[in-house]
């Protein structure tokens, strides 16, 4: 397989703290990869560097044959990476349709303004939020504000799309659909980098698993074999023998 | 396409209005009304650019003005340029050193840009109090001389008049050509989330650049044809605080994002304001009064009267602009 997304030795130190150190890992065209860890461990930062918004501190990424390591977002997202945030950024005083396509007109095909129109109604309908087009986006309930991350990221006609906690905060039908519309677009041809803390989610989706720990790199890996590494389960999924331990005590 | 829009039609017939309306018996003092609005409409539709479609409050905005008038009345009497021509080029030179404080101040957002604007006011207010060439705190005064060409006072001021009313077209326009492209998506996007923006993909520094740049253009230009008119300009005037302060009130008066709201609110205040001034009793009011209506609408209409007729028929959004 072509790796899409290759990161090598990437660390970004916020004064004293040293948010990300030395991570590397590849992504494959058309694979979901998942990034797991900790709070604080520096998923959101490592994204945040991969499309620019931090600029790294050594280190280099490359994407789809470019180095983007120092590029701005605006061109990061040109080149085919877009991304969603954990916490959401509607544009909020304006319609759901506009918020889509400024994703469209401003991405990677660079669209005019009506052939972006037509695109954002394709992702809305593709995302099911065909019929909130003309609603303003302040109005949405948090479920649509997180698809309305994913259609603008979706508009902009992405290789590969970041998407950071999209299924925090949801319901279990609200996170079934999610799942559901991130499958879709891996299989559209769209290549996925994930953070996502709902472990069953993260495992049943992914093809490979990332994890970070204080910045580090613990693991990477399938996620059965992931699930099974004993400084993983320490440092994330908690230990599987603790009951064990604990009545062997007695 | 711009043409197909109603609002490009109502700016045209409104410009016509304002060109027929005073001809009709050559009445100059209608003139001299609509001549302020003309002027406040430009300064209220460019202001708009940065207030309502970008989301960076200028504060300084009539630094604009001020500097066009010089620099126009400067080439029309000391070099002897065509008014045309050296209101153009106040509108170029304006421009261009808008896009120089621009890289400059647009770092900064929120109350940091709206301090910093002010700064720039006082900072070129002092320069020119300072600067020779522009006869430093007295001002420039425009001999009688300068007309001549024009076929005498009288024709040249009614002359100028229809070029401020050109302007005042030109800046409705120019507002509307914004609002309905990608550039204003842009811009709208910078207002409402600045970081999201440049993560879908806005190139925020440019687009940020050059709408302050573009919002100097046609104050500066409107400024030299002013001085012209007025045919003495001094810094007190020149860059006058409670015009810029005026100019949002205007602004946030009609309703900011929009090109109607820009347009009706420098009406509206304009006509308050001749009201206010020519009252007996209520002559040194209208900052006062200002500075009330003001707070009234950031309190309860912070859409102005615009986003309160969005808010009764919210259709009415696709259809006033």
């Amino acid at each position: 397989m072509m790796p899409l997304l290759e990161v090598k030795d990437v660390s970004k130190r916020f004064g004293g703290l040293l948010a990300v150190s030395n991570v590397s890992f590849t992504l494959n065209q058309g694979e979901i990869l998942g990034l797991i860890g900790p709070n604080g461990a520096g998923k959101t930062t490592l994204f945040n560097v991969v499309n620019g918004v931090f600029k790294s501190d050594g280190g280099s990424i490359n994407f789809d044959g470019h180095d983007i390591a120092g590029k701005s977002p605006h061109r990061v997202v040109q080149m085919g990476l877009a991304r969603t945030h954990q916490i959401v950024q509607p544009l909020n005083e304006m319609t759901v349709r506009d918020n889509v396509t400024v994703g469209a007109c401003f991405g990677r095909e660079y669209l005019g303004l009506n052939a972006a129109r037509r695109v954002a109604g394709d992702v809305l309908e593709q995302v099911g939020m065909g019929a909130r087009a003309n609603q303003l986006a302040r109005s949405l309930t948090i479920a649509g504000k997180k698809r309305l991350e994913v259609a603008r990221a979706l508009a902009a006609k992405p290789k590969l799309l970041l998407l950071d906690e999209v299924l925090a905060g949801l319901n279990p039908t609200e996170i079934a659909k999610m799942i559901e519309l991130v499958r879709s677009i891996r299989d559209s041809g769209v290549s996925v980098f994930m953070i996502e803390h709902l472990m069953q989610a993260v495992m049943n989706l992914s093809d490979r698993i990332v994890v970070l720990n204080f910045g580090q790199k613990l693991a990477e890996g399938r996620p059965e074999e992931v699930a099974r590494n004993p400084q993983v389960i320490e440092a994330y999924l908690g230990d599987p023998n603790i009951a064990e331990k604990l009545t062997e005590k007695n | 396409m711009i043409l197909r829009r109603p609002s490009f039609w109502l700016i045209l017939i409104l410009s016509a209005a304002f060109v027929y309306l005073p001809l009709r018996g050559q009445n100059v003092p209608l003139r001299e009304d609509l001549v302020l609005v003309a002027v406040a409409i430009i300064l209220s539709s460019n202001l708009n650019l940065m207030i309502g479609y970008t989301g960076y409050v200028n504060f300084g905005h009539i630094v604009f003005y001020g500097l066009g008038g010089y620099i126009g009345l400067y080439l029309t009497t000391a070099r002897g340029w065509n008014l045309v021509v050296a209101a153009l080029a106040a509108g170029v030179a304006v421009s261009f050193l808008a896009l120089l404080f621009g890289v400059g101040i647009l770092r900064l957002r929120g109350a940091y840009f709206a301090l910093a604007t002010i700064g720039v006011l006082q900072a070129v207010q002092a320069f020119v109090i300072n600067f020779d060439p522009w006869g430093r705190s007295t001002g420039m005064y425009m001999s009688f001389e300068a007309y001549k060409s024009w076929g005498g006072a009288m024709r040249a001021l009614w002359l100028d008049y229809y070029l401020v009313i050109g302007v005042m077209a030109l800046s409705l326009i120019l507002s509307l050509a914004i609002k309905i492209s990608k550039f204003g998506l842009g811009l709208f996007a910078i207002r409402e989330n600045e970081d999201a923006a440049s993560v879908l993909g806005v190139n925020t520094t440019v687009y940020k650049a050059i709408v302050y740049s573009v919002s100097a253009f046609l104050p500066a230009v409107a400024g030299a044809l002013m001085f012209f008119k007025n045919g003495m300009i001094d810094p007190f005037v020149a860059f006058e605080f409670s015009l810029s302060l005026e100019g949002i009130v205007m602004l946030m008066l009609g309703g900011q994002g929009t090109v109607t709201g820009a347009a009706l609110g420098a009406g509206m205040y304009e006509w308050l304001r001749s009201f206010l001034l020519t009252s007996p009793k209520l002559s040194d009011f209208q900052l006062v009064i200002a500075g009330g209506l003001l707070l009234v609408v950031v309190l309860f209409a912070p859409g102005g009267l615009i986003g309160w007729v969005y808010r009764l028929l919210p259709r009415a959004r696709g259809v006033i602009e």
